[in-house]
C-alpha cells in the first residue's frame, strides 16, 4: 500500500478542526450513553472513596502524601477523568482493520494519526464539560473536595489533562494497530486495560506502592501518565517546579508514543491486506 | 426438562466450547487475559494494605478472604451468564426474534451461546485464592464450616449472577442504557471485596441489605471466622446465603420474563 503520496500539500489546520469539531459533534448526539457513563463512574467514585476513607480512618491523618480533601480530589476528579481521556474504548480502529474498511482512511489526502488525533481532542473537549464534571460535582455534593491553593494549578491541569488525553489516545492507537499484524487486537486491548488500572493511578495512587517503583512507573511507563499526573498535579502534590516536571515527563510520551504511532502505522500499512468482496 | 431439550442445550454449548478453542494460541492468550484479571483485584487489596493496617475495622487475613470468596463467586457467574449483557445488541438489532421463535428458552440460549470458556482462568485462580485464603486466615477445620467455604462462592455465583441478568434486563426497556449495568455487576464485585463496614449508610443498604451482596463474602467470613458484626447482625446470617441467592434468582427470573413480555422487536 502507498502511502499518503498527496502529503506534500500539506492539509491546512482547517481540515483538523473540522474533524475536532466533528468528534465533538458526534458525542454530543449520544446524550443517552453519556449520562449513562457519568451514572457509572459516579457509582464507581463512592465505592473508591470509601476504601480510600477507610483507609484514612484506620488512624493516618495523611496517606502516601494525600490528605483526606486530596484523596477526594483525586477519586471523584479521576473518576471524571476516564471518560475524557477515554481510558476503554471500543476497538473500532481494529475492527475497521479486519474488515479492510481502513483503507477508506488511508484513502484520504491527509495522515491517519493525525486525523484520528484531531478526531479524539474534539470527542475529549465535549467530555471535559459532560463527563468530567458530573463525577467531581457528584462527589463534592457529598465530599469535602481539595481546591487547587494556587490559581497557576488550573492551568497546568488543563495542560496536563490535554496531554493525558494525547498519551491515551496514541496507547489506544498503538493497542488498534496490532490488528495490522493479528487482524484481532483483544489481547493487546486486555492488557492496556489491566495495566492502565492497576499500574496508572486509577485503582489506588501509584503512591501506594514503594516510591522507588512509582516514581520509575511515573517516569519509565506511560501509564501514570494517563491518569495519576494529571491527578497529582491537580491535587498539588509537592511544589510548582514538580508539577512542571510531571508535565515535562507527560509531554515526553506524547513525543514518544505519537513518534510509535507513526512508525507502527507506516510498517502496518506494508502489512494491510484488504479483504476482499 | 425432557432428554432432547437437555440434549439441545448440550449441543449449543458444546458448539461455543469447541469454536471458541479452535484458535488454541488466541484461547490460551484469552485465558491468560481473564486470570491477570482475578491477579489484580487482589493484588489491589494487598496494595491497600501497604499503607493501612486495618480496612474498617478488619485485617488483612480477613478482608484477603473476603475479596477471595468475592472474586471466586464472581467469576464463575461471569463464565456462565456474563455476556448477557450483550442483549442490549440482540434488542437493537432484532436477533433476539431468533432465539424466541425456538422452543427453548430464550435466555437459557444466550447463556448457552455466549459462554465465555476463556473465563474459565479467573475461575480456577478464583478457587485457588479461596484455599490459600481459607488457610492463611485460618478458618478452623470443622465439617460445618467447610462446608460453608464450598457453599458460600456458589451461592454468591448466584446472586452475581442475578444481578448480571436483571441489570442486562434493563436493555428491554432501555436501549441505550450503556455501561450502566456496569456499576452494579463489576461495581458489585468492587463493593463485596471489602467488608461493608467501610461504606457510607445509603451505599450500605442499597447494595449490601437491598441488592444482597453483604451476603456473597460479608457474612460468611464472618462465621467462618467466628467475628461478631461490628453492625450487629445475629451470627445465623453467615449459613443464609443460599436462601437469599434463591431469591435473587427467582426476583431475576421474573424481571426477565417482564421484560421479554415488554419486548417489542425492530420488526426488521
Amino acid at each position: 500500500m502507498q502511502s499518503h503520496p498527496i502529503e506534500s500539500s500539506a492539509p491546512s489546520g482547517r481540515a483538523y478542526l473540522a474533524l475536532a469539531a466533528a468528534g465533538f459533534k458526534r458525542y454530543a448526539t449520544y446524550r443517552e450513553a453519556m449520562v449513562a457513563a457519568v451514572v457509572t463512574n459516579t457509582v464507581f467514585g463512592f465505592l473508591r472513596f470509601a476504601v480510600m476513607l477507610a483507609v484514612l480512618d484506620a488512624g493516618a491523618r495523611t496517606v502516601a502524601g494525600y490528605s483526606e480533601p486530596q484523596l477526594a480530589t483525586f477519586v471523584w476528579a479521576g473518576q471524571g477523568l476516564i471518560g475524557v481521556v477515554l481510558l476503554w474504548a471500543p476497538l473500532d480502529l481494529a475492527e475497521r482493520i479486519r474488515s479492510g474498511d481502513v483503507v477508506t482512511d488511508l484513502l484520504r489526502p491527509i495522515d491517519p494519526v493525525w486525523q484520528m488525533l484531531a478526531a479524539d481532542l474534539g470527542r475529549a473537549g465535549y467530555a471535559a464539560v459532560t463527563r468530567f464534571v458530573g463525577p467531581v460535582a457528584a462527589g463534592a455534593l457529598v465530599f469535602e473536595l481539595y481546591t487547587p491553593r494556587r490559581l497557576v494549578t488550573y492551568a497546568l491541569f488543563a495542560c496536563s489533562a490535554l496531554l493525558a488525553t494525547i498519551v491515551c489516545f496514541g496507547c489506544r492507537y498503538l493497542v488498534n494497530a496490532a490488528a495490522y499484524w493479528l487482524l484481532d487486537a483483544r489481547g493487546p486491548n486486555t492488557f492496556w486495560t489491566l495495566t492502565s488500572g492497576f499500574l496508572g493511578g486509577l485503582y489506588f495512587p501509584v503512591w501506594f506502592l514503594p516510591d522507588t517503583l512509582a516514581a520509575g512507573l511515573i517516569v519509565l511507563t506511560p501509564f501514570p501518565s494517563v491518569i495519576q499526573i494529571p491527578l497529582d498535579v491537580l491535587v498539588e502534590r509537592g511544589s510548582p517546579g514538580l508539577q512542571l516536571a510531571l508535565l515535562g515527563v507527560q509531554a515526553g510520551w506524547v513525543v514518544t508514543i505519537l513518534a510509535l504511532c507513526h512508525w507502527v502505522q507506516a510498517r502496518g500499512e506494508r502489512k494491510l491486506v484488504i479483504q476482499g468482496g | 426438562m425432557a432428554d432432547s431439550t437437555l440434549a439441545a442445550y448440550r449441543y449449543l454449548l458444546g458448539a461455543q466450547v469447541r469454536s471458541q478453542s479452535q484458535y488454541r494460541a488466541s484461547f490460551a492468550a484469552d485465558v491468560v487475559g481473564s486470570l491477570m484479571f482475578g491477579v489484580i483485584d487482589v493484588a489491589s487489596v494487598l496494595v491497600v494494605f501497604r499503607v493501612t493496617p486495618t480496612l474498617g475495622g478488619f485485617g488483612f487475613a480477613e478482608v484477603f478472604l473476603m475479596t477471595a470468596l468475592a472474586g471466586c463467586a464472581f467469576a464463575m457467574a461471569d463464565l456462565a451468564v456474563g455476556n448477557v449483557e450483550r442483549l442490549r445488541q440482540y434488542v437493537r438489532s432484532g436477533l433476539l426474534d431468533a432465539l424466541l421463535v425456538r422452543p427453548l428458552s430464550a435466555l437459557a440460549q444466550l447463556a448457552a451461546m455466549d459462554v465465555a470458556t476463556r473465563r474459565v482462568g479467573r475461575v480456577a485462580f478464583g478457587v485457588i485464592m479461596v484455599a490459600v485464603a481459607a488457610a492463611h486466615a485460618p478458618v478452623p477445620l470443622t465439617p460445618a464450616r467447610l462446608a460453608l467455604l464450598v457453599v458460600t462462592p456458589v451461592a454468591g455465583a448466584m446472586i452475581f449472577g442475578a444481578v448480571f441478568v436483571a441489570t442486562a434486563t434493563v436493555a428491554f426497556w432501555w436501549v441505550e442504557s450503556g455501561e450502566v449495568a456496569n456499576g452494579l455487576t463489576y461495581g458489585g464485585l468492587n463493593f463485596t471485596q471489602y467488608p461493608i463496614t467501610i461504606y457510607g449508610t445509603l451505599f450500605r443498604r442499597l447494595f449490601a441489605y437491598a441488592v444482597g451482596f453483604a451476603f456473597v463474602a460479608y457474612y460468611p467470613t464472618l462465621t467462618l471466622l467466628d467475628r461478631a458484626d461490628p453492625l450487629g447482625a445475629p451470627a445465623f446470617l453467615g449459613y443464609t446465603s443460599p436462601a437469599v441467592a434463591i431469591a435473587a434468582v427467582t426476583a431475576a427470573g421474573l424481571t426477565w420474563r417482564a421484560g421479554v413480555r415488554h419486548y417489542r422487536s425492530t420488526g426488521s
